[in-house]
């Protein structure tokens, strides 16, 4: 199919530039214009046209979980939020630690989901922290990062393993920070906790392991992924050794610049997440390392859950929130159009950094590269309505909230994977 | 006037108005406990539920002696010999409960925020009876009875609580009740049980036991849980005892007039000698005498609220 995307305001990350323009695909591919007759004409007149989102950090649990999602739900629900690539974490059952389920999770992906799916190894056999899973198989079989995600790799001579490991198979180890041992919680830790009588986590179990993994990265000289980071003091840790020119990038989620430890309050158990929402002037630091660079990207960290395993008592319930159908427009709302940073440079952060992270060339609207792409709404608000969610899972703090940037289309492949 | 609420949560969700007016019914119905026959008729027809998660000596038979007294039926349901040992949730148990008619719902539960998740999926008025390391609002307002029966105001005391802060739903439940009522209260405790953030409370927190009591019109202490220590939260109980005892000599510095209250279990020699516990200035079971009469004005006043 031919498509034509004209009049629309297209910004690239890569060039950090916009202009007014039409767009061509063909074959799956964006192409020059020349000589081009259309299938299917799309005025984006007023629109703003852009990559197709990257997501480094979300659960699809299939195989095993497939009550809360599963593949096609979760692409569906990907594809409705502008992302036409996502990397799945392992924490399955069985746990994605091997290639024949790598190539189950992507031959399910390309038969019947919505968007490009990149799964994530496992950094150890079953994610128990004692053995190294069979990294070069799995990369072998398409993975793009290997993970323990859901739990740290608690042992440092395992982390150095991993790292040197799959470093030697050009993936990166994306770490889960967390220091079990302080991490025996329910929410953050500090005057709301006790308020509400729940046991706390301090933002120290996540900074501790945030300086371990700096300081095996910087050692051995191999990058390191941080996941999910949420606190003012892993901000500083990472912006430091970034100076130093330590291999390290790092991610956060919507939620840790948009809520802070307060949603709690009331025992709302869709604000209970890992790490936690933290205290407003960790909220704060997060946006300033958006805002300077020491953040490189935005992940949605997408947690589908049963509503069985969040409406109750709230130290039981599971952590985490859907984020595909949110992220984008959360980000535009609190980043750009709140003044903070430019459109270009908020979309680098869902596209071209997390393409560099993933090791792949994706993120970009130039001649020849996989034609996938959005266009949003970025003028009108819109009321996120969770009953509109087409993933499974509706567990999202964001119900009722007026957001800007709705996303009206999504093409992946040089497929319409999404129209409002 | 009357509650708020149609549940009773927590202190924290009371206003100042409200706990008054709590703390008078209950001095009412303190005359009625002390009438040579106890039954009333303010529960007649009503339907009264206690569903406890937890042990309980004190308050479940408070309560239910609460409900007896003013005409209501009352039944009984504890976690072991119910549905929830078939691993029934929550929710669906108090829905069970709340489809037979039932007008008040006592429940007490290991988990914090328990109570505030059942009160909005029921029609029953829910009474929070203990929630994990939350509240327990009817120990602290029975406590602040018996404060203002000896005092006569709870405005401008200062009120020393010692013991175990960090997992004391009857520490917090009191903290912010009487800081509401103009009370000033003062905290000591091993620093490994002090809730993260106490700053931030009305409190005044003390690194030794003696600087809180010191001048109190009013020393609480706080049951500790013995396998505390198994958790690394205090070397020993000897230990604990040394430096967190309310003692004879620490009870001393408080004022000449000064009550001596726990909600009880006590562990005698641990929290207090027994010389404390049995002196005349502890009011420890006058507090349960007090806390039937609580029960009885807040089942009073639920009742009141849902007749209109």
């Amino acid at each position: 199919m031919r498509i034509l995307i004209k009049n629309g305001l297209v910004i690239d990350p890569v060039k950090q530039s916009r202009e007014i323009r039409n767009i061509y695909i063909e074959n799956g591919i964006f192409v020059s214009g020349n000589g081009f007759v259309t299938d299917r004409e799309i005025d984006a007149e007023g629109k703003a046209v852009m990559p197709g989102l990257i997501d480094a950090h979300c659960h699809l649990r299939e195989p095993g979980f497939e009550y809360r999602e599963d593949i096609v739900s979760g692409t569906r629900s990907a594809a409705r939020g502008g992302f036409t690539t996502i990397a799945c974490m392992p924490n399955t059952s069985p746990v994605c630690d091997n290639a024949a389920i790598v190539e189950y999770i992507i031959h399910k992906a390309e038969e019947q989901g919505s968007c490009r799916v990149l799964p994530i190894g496992a950094v150890t056999k079953g994610q128990k922290g004692s053995e190294l899973a069979e990294i070069g198989l799995m990369a072998e079989a398409g993975i793009v990062a290997v993970s323990d995600d859901g739990r740290p790799v608690e042992q440092s001579d395992m982390m150095r393993k991993a790292m040197i490991y799959a470093n030697q198979f050009g993936l990166r180890v994306i770490s889960h920070c967390e220091d079990m041992s302080l991490a025996d919680g329910h929410m953050n830790e500090g005057i709301v906790s006790t308020e509400l009588g729940l046991k706390g986590i301090p933002a120290a179990a996540e900074e501790i392991m945030v300086a371990r993994d700096i300081i095996l990265s910087e050692y051995l000289n191999i990058p390191i992924h941080l996941a999910h980071l949420s606190t003012a003091r892993s901000i500083d840790l990472v912006r430091m050794a970034k100076d130093r020119g330590v291999p390290v990038t790092c991610e956060t989620c919507p939620h840790y610049f948009t809520l802070n430890e307060e949603a709690v309050r009331g025992f709302n158990t869709m604000a209970k997440m890992n790490p936690p929402l933290r205290p407003e002037s960790d909220r704060e630091a997060i946006i300033a390392g958006l805002v300077d660079g020491t953040i490189d990207i935005i992940a949605t960290d997408h947690a589908p859950h049963h509503a069985d395993e969040k409406e109750i008592e709230f130290a039981l319930a599971n952590n985490g929130i859907v984020g595909f159908e949110t992220a984008f427009a959360l980000a535009y709302t609190w980043l750009v159009r709140s003044g903070r940073m430019s459109l270009e440079k908020m979309l680098a952060k869902f596209t071209t950094d997390p393409a560099k992270i993933l090791g792949q060339k994706l993120g970009t609207i130039d001649s020849g590269s996989p034609a996938d792409l959005i266009i949003a709404d970025l003028e009108n608000s819109f009321v996120f309505d969770k009953k509109q969610i087409v993933g499974k899972a509706k567990n999202t703090p964001y119900d009722g909230f007026e957001l800007y940037g709705k996303i009206v289309m999504t093409v992946q492949g040089g497929k319409i994977r999404y129209e409002a | 006037m009357q509650l708020i609420s149609k549940d009773l949560l927590g202190l924290k969700e009371l206003s100042k108005e409200e706990i008054s007016l709590i703390l008078d019914t209950a001095d009412t119905m303190r005359l009625v406990l002390s009438a040579n026959s106890k039954k009333t008729s303010h529960l007649q027809g009503k339907s009264v539920v206690t569903l406890f998660y937890e042990n309980s000596t004190r308050t479940r038979l408070s309560f239910e002696m609460a409900s007896k007294f003013m005409g209501a039926s009352s039944a009984n349901i504890s976690a072991s010999g119910s549905s929830v040992k078939k691993g029934e949730s929550l929710i669906d148990t108090a829905r069970t409960i709340d489809s037979m008619a039932t007008d008040i719902v006592i429940m007490r539960h290991q988990q914090s925020g328990a109570p505030h998740l059942i009160a909005s999926k029921i029609n029953a008025s829910v009474i929070n009876a203990g929630d994990g390391m939350n509240e327990h609002p009817t120990q602290a307002l029975l406590d602040m009875m018996t404060i203002r029966k000896h005092k006569g105001t709870l405005e401008g005391l200062k009120v020393a609580i010692v013991g175990d802060l960090l997992h004391s739903r009857v520490a917090r439940s009191n903290l912010w009740g009487l800081s509401k009522m103009g009370a000033q209260v003062y905290l000591a405790g091993p620093a490994t049980m002090v809730p993260p953030g106490i700053e931030r409370t009305p409190a005044i927190l003390c690194s030794k036991v003696e600087d809180a009591v010191k001048d109190a019109d009013v020393v609480m202490g706080l049951r500790v849980q013995l396998e505390r220590q198994q958790s690394g939260l205090f070397p020993s109980v000897s230990e604990y005892a040394r430096f967190f005892s309310i003692s004879e000599d620490v009870l001393k510095m408080a004022k000449s007039d000064a009550i001596l209250m726990h909600p009880g279990p006590c562990n005698h020699g641990v929290e207090m000698p027994t010389a404390v516990y049995d002196s005349p200035q502890s009011v420890i079971n006058e507090q349960v005498s007090n806390g039937v009469a609580v029960r009885m004005a807040v089942l009073y006043l639920l009742t009141s609220r849902r007749n209109q």
